[in-house]
């Protein structure tokens, strides 16, 4: 039994890329001060959307549109129930996964078993795709170069931007940024539908680069592992991309372990991700300072632009 | 002759429950310090919220400059130059100082720029700040500079403080005026909003009284006496305590050496804290909020854990029991914030009696005794005179002052041996003020020891026997109220006797 | 929205807490009506077979109350963990555990334990559900980590504890390799009550277990409305700050919230493995853990309130395999139903603490950052 890092390395990328773009939409919703627990259900109707759209002979720029807005569409409901109607972020979050994967699998039902009739190849980058180690990180294929894009753009929206900065604060106290006369529902939404589109680019994916198919409930909890990361990169566009990395690997390294047939049941090895999420939950938030001092001071708190 | 530079007529303002301004008329000239003077509930923070554009009234005309004018919103208000220092600062903790005021600014310049002119300004009114420095780390009185110092940058031509020495050593409120004085002969008109007499004496040229969303009436606040104004005020003579003879019994609390970490990124640890509180007598621990008040509270309230022997309880050491165990004891505590820590917003009073007062037999077996619950908090009510519609009635729905009634009421009525206020007062009106302050005296004189923790100095020194400051989570040396004066007071809360401690070791 | 405002009521609206809800399954149904039309199905027709058809029949009422009976005892954990603010989004995961546990002694247990085999099981499946409850009772109270997240990646982890199961060690030998265990024998299920000699029952799958749910309502009304621990929970849950300057411990509420929810849960995984199942398979559950989370919520987490709800989620069930078969629908449409409930339900929600009022004529100018030179009179309030 040989251990080969390279193709290890480049399976543990392939699932990475779709935690980073879900978690950096979250991130962005988060620091702004709402904490959508749909993603899970936003990346489900993504996905399908991608897929219809591709079966129905769309391009693939036109199918991935399909999917961002998809996922928009789910976080406007989102913001519209918890930023103008005032109900619970939790809860409605939950309910939007719910209705996500309902819908999903209500609509879906005509298309699964069928292969997508076009998917997102990779696009070697000449030279450095075969170094060893991390030649993977430059064989990616487009959505996987757009997500290491946005792990530099988010990080310079929110700290070199002026929009990121009314974003940060309107995440820190809305009353106070209201108070300044910036427009706190107007960035709430804005952020928002960004993790929403963002959770529809990495549900688009999972159903035309990486299983290259739609089936009910393909993302498996991702969007959930996702959420994690988040907390886990205590809400740091950088510490997202390694947190997604680590998590990436964990999975690849359970499938790695299940194709060479270590002795331990496949079933084990396929709750890796759910048991290392769990550990890294339970390290981060222990220390409670720390997280208190990265978190978005007014994260999940309702805030009534009326009073 | 040229029209005042902002005149309101009639502007009206009601909320779901109350009306909170009835037609209040204003005018405010350039060049001039105003006061809008009024207890808390009168209508203040509401009026100043609607020339700001924070609040739309419902009614009523404002005009800028002899132009009527809707003022939409705070970057409208800006937009004709009326800038306003909140009383609860509008900064954003864990973001830089540069920050903060390029959030307030809608102009594009880049934050550097910004810093230098922020230098700038800042030096040339006395008011040093460093641009780069996070806000959680700055000092109150620091804090109001960086606040003061972003309205300036907008060369305001109308200036709003609503309450803004609450928070501020005597020595700072010296300073403040002088800076306010200087942009008031630059032609700066200042709205100064407060229901503190004294200072608006020494202050302001004018004066408009509200009480009850109306206009009292006006008056030159130097040629009128301290209670002439507060009669305006609080429409009848001031409220007087009476002192009862003091009978001084055993140390029924004692803190020695209490040391407790900070509470959380933003707050102060409590180094080497000692005091002792006899039965019969009153301590107060003045300070400015955030020097360790809200770390001591927790130390003494049992929900933070400390070495057992540095909180004694008589001769019990109690710094490792939680706060029930220390309820058990005979402690009883008032906390600072009312709603969501001293009572459940949306519970009923009768809810809220059984949240501290469940060890007066209200509970059975694990079981609520529901009329035995009922009839003590309709008892509070009676016996306080609390306004509500009975012990059905949500917290929420309570005025500040006769909530804040109602839990001092469930607090003493368990016969404590040692009670803690924190900010008894604070955001109550005159009379439930006078009243509580009242009950603490009586309660001392019938053998009970109080600690009364507060940033009013003037509170302190009405109610208390002696007198200590807690400034950066170090407590000063103590003084007999009649022994000591406030200028004594607010050196140590500037911290000024912990460098002089150091001197002596 | 346009034209509207919300305004703060001064104190929730009693009849608005009644009426929301009411207000939420109307906009469903409407909704419904709209969502058969545009699948080219008669309305009222698809309505009639999704809503009527399937309670028209003993069997159909009995088959009701057979899906109801594991939601209202799941929601009834889930309604006490959620008035103390926890978020146990896992009871699916910890319903499976109670399931396993209890299939451990049936399978194993069987010829030896007679007539105590039943209660035994009874027992083991709420220690089965609390046990894996526990694991993110001990996270959030311990190391402060999200119960939510934790407790769903446990779900994922107690799916796959199951597979390993029934693929594994569990497997009937004689299934072919299907992945289920041996039916259970009479001592491990609870008896039919038409066996108990009840006529009206006779051929339906109505079982003994519904038992434990009648008792289970009333023991949680007087828990969350008369016990001093239940008032602990509330007020943990609506103002933490309180509960701890009252003396309620935090890490005591998680502990019971979720205890309490992953018994009832554990609970109702026993009664389906003991009940209509009849053994352990890796399918067994449509989620009725999940579902739950929509019966506390539907309910306001109102202990009375959670049959009614556990009720109409199971004529929703019914509904989706009524339609079916009979009309060649998918049946995941009422998981469609599911989720479109719950999002009116929060959205009419907002109606118990603000009230809807005319827009304030001076509002409109609100979005212009300049100021406007207005009319002198013309801004009285409407």
């Amino acid at each position: 039994m040989t251990l080969s890092v390279t193709p290890l390395v480049a399976s543990a990328i392939a699932a990475a890329i779709p935690l980073l773009i879900a978690a950096l939409g979250e991130l962005v919703t988060e620091r702004a001060g709402l904490l959508n627990l749909g993603l899970e259900g936003m990346m489900l109707m993504g996905a399908l959307a991608a897929f219809v759209a591709i079966t129905h002979g769309a391009s693939l720029p036109w199918a991935l549109l399909a999917g961002m807005l998809a996922g928009a569409a789910g976080a406007l409901v989102f913001g519209f129930l918890t930023i103008t109607l005032q109900a619970s972020q939790v809860a409605t979050g939950l309910s939007l996964t719910i209705l996500g994967a309902g819908i999903s699998s209500f609509l879906g039902r005509d298309y699964v078993g069928y292969r997508a009739p076009a998917t997102f190849e990779t696009l070697p980058i000449p030279g450095l795709a075969d170094l060893p180690v991390v030649g993977p990180l430059f064989d990616l294929n487009v959505l996987g170069y757009a997500a290491l894009l946005a792990v530099v753009g988010v990080w310079y929206f929110l700290q070199r931007s002026r929009l990121g900065l009314h974003l940060r604060s309107v995440g820190e106290s809305p009353a106070v940024a209201r108070s300044l006369g910036l427009r706190v529902n107007r960035i709430r939404y804005g952020a928002v539908l960004f993790g929403g589109a963002m959770a529809g680019m990495a549900g688009t994916y999972y159903a035309l680069a990486q299983l290259k198919m739609w089936q009910e409930g393909l993302t498996s909890g991702n969007g959930w592992i996702a959420l994690a990361l988040v907390v886990f990169a205590t809400w740091r566009p950088g510490r997202v991309a390694i947190g997604a990395l680590l998590f990436g690997g964990v999975t690849a390294l359970g499938l790695w372990l299940q194709t060479v047939g270590v002795g331990v049941s496949t079933f084990a090895l396929a709750s890796l991700p759910y048991l290392a999420t769990i550990v890294v939950l339970v390290s981060i938030s222990a220390d409670q300072q720390a997280l208190r001092r990265h978190a978005p001071a007014a994260l999940g708190k309702p805030f009534f632009d009326g009073d | 002759m040229t029209p005042p530079l902002l005149r309101l007529a009639g502007i009206t303002k009601s909320y779901a429950t109350v009306q909170a301004l009835a037609g209040v008329d204003l005018d405010v000239r350039a060049g001039e310090i105003h006061a809008v003077l009024g207890e808390n509930g009168a209508g203040k923070s509401t009026l100043m919220k609607s020339i700001f554009g924070a609040v739309q009234p419902d009614g009523g005309v404002i005009e800028w400059e002899g132009r009527p004018i809707t003022i939409a919103s705070p970057v409208a208000a800006r937009s004709c130059g009326i800038a306003m220092v909140f009383q609860h600062f509008a900064l954003f903790e864990s973001m830089t100082v540069v920050e903060n005021v390029a959030l307030a600014l809608g102009e594009r310049s880049s934050l550097s720029v910004l810093a230098s002119r922020l230098t700038e300004v800042s030096s040339r009114y006395g008011l040093a700040i460093n641009p780069g420095q996070s806000v959680h780390r700055l000092s109150v009185g620091e804090r109001q500079r960086v606040e003061i110092v972003r309205c300036l940058l907008q060369s305001p031509r109308l200036l709003i403080m609503d309450e803004p020495t609450s928070v501020l050593t005597p020595q700072a409120i010296d300073q403040l005026f002088e800076t306010l004085r200087r942009l008031a002969a630059e032609g700066t008109a200042i709205l100064y909003v407060s229901h503190k007499l004294d200072e608006i004496r020494r202050l302001c040229d004018r004066a408009t009284i509200i009480r009850q969303g109306r206009v009292v009436g006006t008056a030159d606040p130097r040629q009128e006496t301290a209670s002439r104004l507060a009669e305006l005020m609080i429409g009848h003579s001031f409220p007087q305590t009476e002192r009862r003879a003091k009978r001084e019994g055993a140390i029924a609390l004692e803190v020695a050496g209490l040391d407790v970490p900070a509470d959380g990124p933003f707050g102060t640890a409590l180094r080497d804290i000692s005091f002792r509180v006899r039965a019969g007598e009153v301590l107060g621990i003045a300070g400015i909020s955030g020097n360790g008040q809200s770390e001591l509270l927790a130390a003494l309230l049992g929900s933070t854990a400390s070495a057992a022997h540095s909180v004694m309880l008589g001769d019990r050491p109690v710094g490792a029991l939680g706060a029930a165990a220390r309820r058990g004891l005979g402690l009883a505590l008032v906390p600072e914030e009312r709603l969501g820590v001293g009572a459940v917003p949306e519970m009923s009073l009768a809810q809220n009696a059984l949240l501290t007062a469940y060890g007066q037999g209200l509970v059975q077996r694990g079981v609520v005794a529901m009329k035995r619950t009922w009839a003590y908090a309709e008892r509070c009510i009676a016996d306080y005179s609390v306004r509500a519609s009975g012990a059905g009635a949500p917290a929420a729905s309570l005025s500040g002052g006769n909530l804040q009634k109602f839990i001092v009421a469930r607090e003493i009525a368990q016969g404590p041996r040692v009670l803690v206020l924190a900010q008894p007062t604070w955001g109550v009106d005159v009379a439930a003020t006078a009243f509580i302050r009242q009950r603490v005296i009586d309660l001392a004189a019938n053998g009970v020891a109080v600690l009364v923790i507060s940033d009013d100095l003037a509170e302190i020194l009405e109610i208390c026997d002696r007198v200590a400051v807690l400034a950066s989570g170090r407590l000063s040396p103590e003084r007999d109220v009649h022994a000591t004066h406030a200028a004594e007071i607010g050196r140590w809360m500037a911290g000024v006797f912990i460098d002089a401690e150091v001197v002596a070791a | 929205m346009m034209g509207f405002e919300l305004v703060r009521r001064a104190a929730p609206s009693r009849r608005m807490q009644v009426l929301a809800p009411l207000q939420a399954v109307l906009l469903t149904l409407m909704a419904g009506l709209g969502l058969f039309a545009l699948l080219g199905q008669n309305p009222m027709h698809a309505f009639h077979e999704f809503f009527i058809a399937p309670l028209s029949t003993a069997n159909g009422v009995s088959e009701l109350l057979l899906k109801a009976s594991p939601l209202c005892l799941i929601g009834l954990g889930l309604a006490i963990a959620y008035r103390a603010n926890v978020w146990n989004i896992g009871a699916e995961g910890q319903m499976y555990m109670g399931g396993v546990f209890a299939t451990g002694l049936a399978i194993h247990f069987q010829e030896s334990w007679g007539a105590f085999l039943l209660p035994a099981m009874i027992v083991a499946g709420m220690a089965g559900g609390m046990l894996w409850a526990s694991l993110t009772a001990l996270c959030r109270a311990r190391f402060h980590a999200s119960e939510i997240l934790v407790s769903l990646m446990l779900t994922y982890v107690a799916n796959l504890v199951v597979k390993y199961l029934v693929f594994g060690p569990w497997q009937d030998p004689q299934a072919n390799n299907f992945p289920l265990t041996v039916e259970f024998q009479d001592n491990a299920l609870f008896p039919l009550l038409a066996a108990l000699g009840w006529e009206w029952f006779e051929g339906t799958r109505l079982n003994l277990s519904i038992v434990i749910t009648l008792v289970a309502i009333p023991l949680a009304w007087f828990f969350c409305q008369r016990t001093f621990a239940g008032f602990q929970l509330a007020v943990a849950g609506v103002a933490p700050a309180a509960a701890r300057y009252a003396g309620f411990s935090a890490s005591r509420a998680i502990w019971m919230a979720m205890l309490a929810s992953g018994g009832a849960a554990g609970l109702a995984g026993v009664s389906e493995v003991a009940g209509p199942i009849g053994q352990l398979n890796d399918r067994w559950t449509p989620e009725y853990g999940f579902t739950a989370i929509i019966v506390a919520t539907l309910a306001r987490l109102n202990p009375l309130a959670v049959p009614v709800a556990a009720l109409l989620m199971a004529l929703l069930y019914l509904g989706g395999e009524s339609v079916q078969i009979g009309l060649q629908l998918p049946k995941s449409i009422s998981q469609v139903f599911q989720g479109l409930l719950l999002m009116f339900l929060l959205g009419s929600e907002v109606l118990v603490r603000f009230r809807l009022r005319r827009r304030h004529p001076t509002a409109h100018a609100a979005p212009s950052a300049s100021v406007s030179v207005a009319t002198a009179a013309g801004e009285k309030a409407a």
